[in-house]
């Protein structure tokens, strides 16, 4: 049943890609665009990172006007704020959060001039597209660096949401760990929300109490390296180059470039080549990365890295190729298969050495 | 001449007071935040003036603010109600969420093709589910004289967190690729929507409960005991006015309206369940509650007002003068150049 499922929605993307039509040229002077924010510019993570990718986007294409709206709840709120970007003339609106895939639909159905980018949905139609990155390879590369670097065997992730989006990067990131130390175990905390300080702060300091001398994040904000630093543990940030909240326990982060991607989108619909479609890129296209890696990591692990990102550069080898186990050692991917990218983007299953649970 | 000012203790404070001080308060932090907008360097008049053009400038912008005043309107009433017999109702988020599970699990075991069937269904389980939620704090204050702010507020965690329970899991939609949502509702368990805005039924009953509650607040039997224990709770029991049933049946009602607001929020905008559905309306209502000083047409106007700011909020963001010298601050603050 879940396979059907999933394969109808494949297909359904492949139909609403087939059928799209193409939008007009806009000059430069004439495009608006507004961009949805789910949390603060300033949270150091997540939203500030789209913030820079508009900032970069506005200074390639100078005539561009760009406006956000940020900390705009995932629900009915989302609708508003669109149209209201669309009443002060936007004809292209970036959506940048999951929670807003209904609404996008919803907006974009009344509004077929306007043309909508969603980050990381799967709905498409006509005039809305979903642009996101293999955000689990760059993590991969960090669970690398962090399972070297635990030598109690045990790392500590503090995890936003069980969808998977995060399941997916957790596994990565553990898959990569016990390449590099295969006696590691990734321990999990969820903090149901994905912007909330003060809780990724205590989660943080849970999982140092339960040993964790390695903690990664999957959230908005810098309080986790801030509280590893603080706690003087080794920290795998997460969205930037999070040094400056752990300058000593920082060791890495997997990052995300949105400039490029806007850049990218914007100049299609400049020219009147935008099409619906998923954008998915990953290492190759420099749209996800790693920040430098610190000093305390040795050299040969920086070389394992490089040979690793060389390899899904090149193609040869991605992350979830078989053989992969599940938590309970059962091998879902056999060798010589691999995840396709339906099963990746609906991932919701813990690869073998991760302990934790997703709410069912 | 001379002025002295003199304090003096009231007992009662004259209409005149009454309806001013809220106008006050509201003019009041207005002009505080005016001030912290100049020390951004925006005219405070350009955005006041851009964002009450932008709520109330076009027939959209004031449908907007209604549909925002709507579940405002309705859980104010529900925690005024409690306020008005001194009873601390704090918990109105957790009995919106309680509300919108109900009419969830309603759509889900108890689905009808047919549309009044499907939400008056809906609405009597959001009913029996707020209230059960405002009943477990009333019954702990009437047995144990548990203090209902505690119990009220840690309810809300406990009702969000079980809302999430269901959504997580076993409600979410097998089509939804994992992520957590329950499945769309069917038609049938949709408000109808006004005018092609997203004005729904739950304007109906707002008007309706803010009817009510001044109704049986001035003129029922039921209301005079809220009052007289409100005023002085000894005094009231003297008389023969039983607090503990008091207690429990207000803080039965209390939720059940607030369960109502959750109901006609999920049933009228968004049409399925998924997690922080509601930006915190039980909370809003208690400011709204207060700033109306109880009274059921204040609360009307404080919740069209509090719409007002919301939408009218996005629009301060979207139109420029702000968002210059925001964008500029914060990069020196985080020190950082774009693209860097």
């Amino acid at each position: 049943m879940k396979k059907l499922v999933l394969g109808l929605v494949c297909l359904m993307m492949v139909v609403g890609v087939s059928v799209a039509f193409a939008f007009q040229p806009v000059a430069e002077k004439d495009l608006k665009i507004g961009f949805v924010y789910v949390g603060p510019v300033g949270d150091g993570g997540w939203t500030y990172m789209h913030e820079l990718g508009r900032v970069d986007m506005e200074k390639a294409f100078p005539g561009v006007e760009s406006f956000f709206v940020e900390s705009v709840p995932e629900g009915p709120d989302s609708v508003r704020v669109m149209e209201t970007f669309i009443r002060n003339g936007a004809r292209l609106i970036f959506a940048t959060s999951f929670g807003y895939m209904d609404f996008v639909q919803e907006v974009a159905s009344k509004n077929p001039e306007v043309i909508f980018m969603h980050c990381s949905g799967y709905k498409t139609a006509d005039n809305v597209g979903n642009y996101f990155g293999r955000m689990y390879q760059a993590r991969y590369l960090s669970g690398l660096v962090a399972g070297k670097m635990s030598k109690k065997n045990v790392i500590g992730f503090v995890a936003a949401n069980p969808i998977p989006e995060v399941i997916r990067g957790i596994n990565a990131f553990t898959l990569g760990a016990r390449k590099s130390n295969p006696d590691v175990k990734v321990k999990v905390v969820w903090l149901f929300s994905w912007f909330d300080p003060a809780r990724e702060k205590e989660a943080t300091l849970a999982l140092i109490d339960a040993g964790a001398d390695v903690i990664a994040m999957h959230a908005d904000s810098g309080a986790a390296p801030q509280t590893a630093e603080e706690a003087g543990v080794y920290v795998v940030g997460y969205n930037n180059d999070m040094s400056h909240y752990a300058p000593t326990m920082h060791l890495t982060a997997p990052i995300w470039n949105w400039g490029m991607v806007y850049k990218h989108i914007v100049g299609q619909v400049i020219e009147g080549t935008w099409q619906s479609s998923d954008i998915w890129w990953g290492l190759k296209e420099e749209f996800v990365g790693l920040a430098p890696i610190s000093d305390a990591v040795p050299t040969e692990t920086v070389a394992l890295v490089e040979a690793e990102k060389a390899k899904i550069i090149g193609g040869s080898w991605d992350v979830f190729h078989g053989p992969v186990k599940n938590q309970k050692g059962e091998v879902v991917v056999k060798s010589g298969e691999k995840m396709t990218d339906g099963e990746m983007l609906g991932m919701n299953w813990f690869v073998e050495g991760v302990e934790g649970d997703i709410p069912k | 001449m001379r002025y002295r000012i003199v304090l003096r203790r009231r007992f009662k404070t004259g209409a005149f007071f009454e309806g001013i001080l809220p106008v006050i308060s509201i003019f009041a932090a207005l002009l505080f935040s005016g001030g912290a907008l100049l020390l951004f360097g925006v005219s405070p008049l350009a955005a006041y003036r851009a964002m009450f053009r932008g709520a109330l400038g076009s027939g959209y912008g004031l449908s907007e603010v209604i549909v925002k005043a709507i579940p405002l309107v309705i859980s104010g009433v529900a925690v005024a109600l409690a306020f008005r017999m001194k009873v601390w109702n704090i918990g109105a988020e957790g009995q919106i969420y309680l509300g919108a599970l109900a009419s969830a699990a309603a759509v889900r075991f108890l689905p009808s093709d047919s549309r009044v069937v499907m939400l008056l269904t809906m609405t009597v389980a959001a009913i029996i589910a707020g209230g059960a939620w405002g009943y477990v704090a009333g019954f702990l204050k009437s047995r144990w004289n548990v203090n209902e702010v505690i119990t009220t507020l840690m309810l809300n965690y406990v009702g969000i967190h079980l809302a999430d329970y269901f959504i997580y899991g076993p409600w979410r939609d097998p089509s939804s690729l994992g992520f957590p949502m329950t499945p769309p509702f069917p038609p049938s368990a949709r408000l109808p929507l006004f005018f092609g805005t997203r004005v729904h039924l739950g304007i109906l009953a707002a008007v309706l409960l803010v009817l009510l509650f001044r109704l049986v607040i001035r003129w029922t039997r039921w209301g005079f005991e809220i009052r007289a224990i409100g005023d002085n709770p000894r005094a009231a029991e003297y008389a023969g006015i039983s607090y503990g049933r008091n207690v429990v049946l207000l803080m039965f009602i209390s939720g059940a309206i607030a369960g109502l607001a959750g109901m006609t929020e999920i049933a009228g905008l968004q049409g399925r369940l998924q997690p922080g559905f509601s930006p915190g309306y039980g909370y809003t209502a208690i400011i709204v509650a207060w700033l109306a000083r109880l009274n059921p047409w204040g609360i009307m106007m404080v919740s069209f007002f509090m719409g007002v700011l919301l939408v009218g909020g996005d629009t301060i963001q979207v139109i420029n003068p702000l968002r210059h010298p925001r964008r500029d601050t914060y990069r020196e603050i985080r020190g950082t150049e774009p693209g860097a």
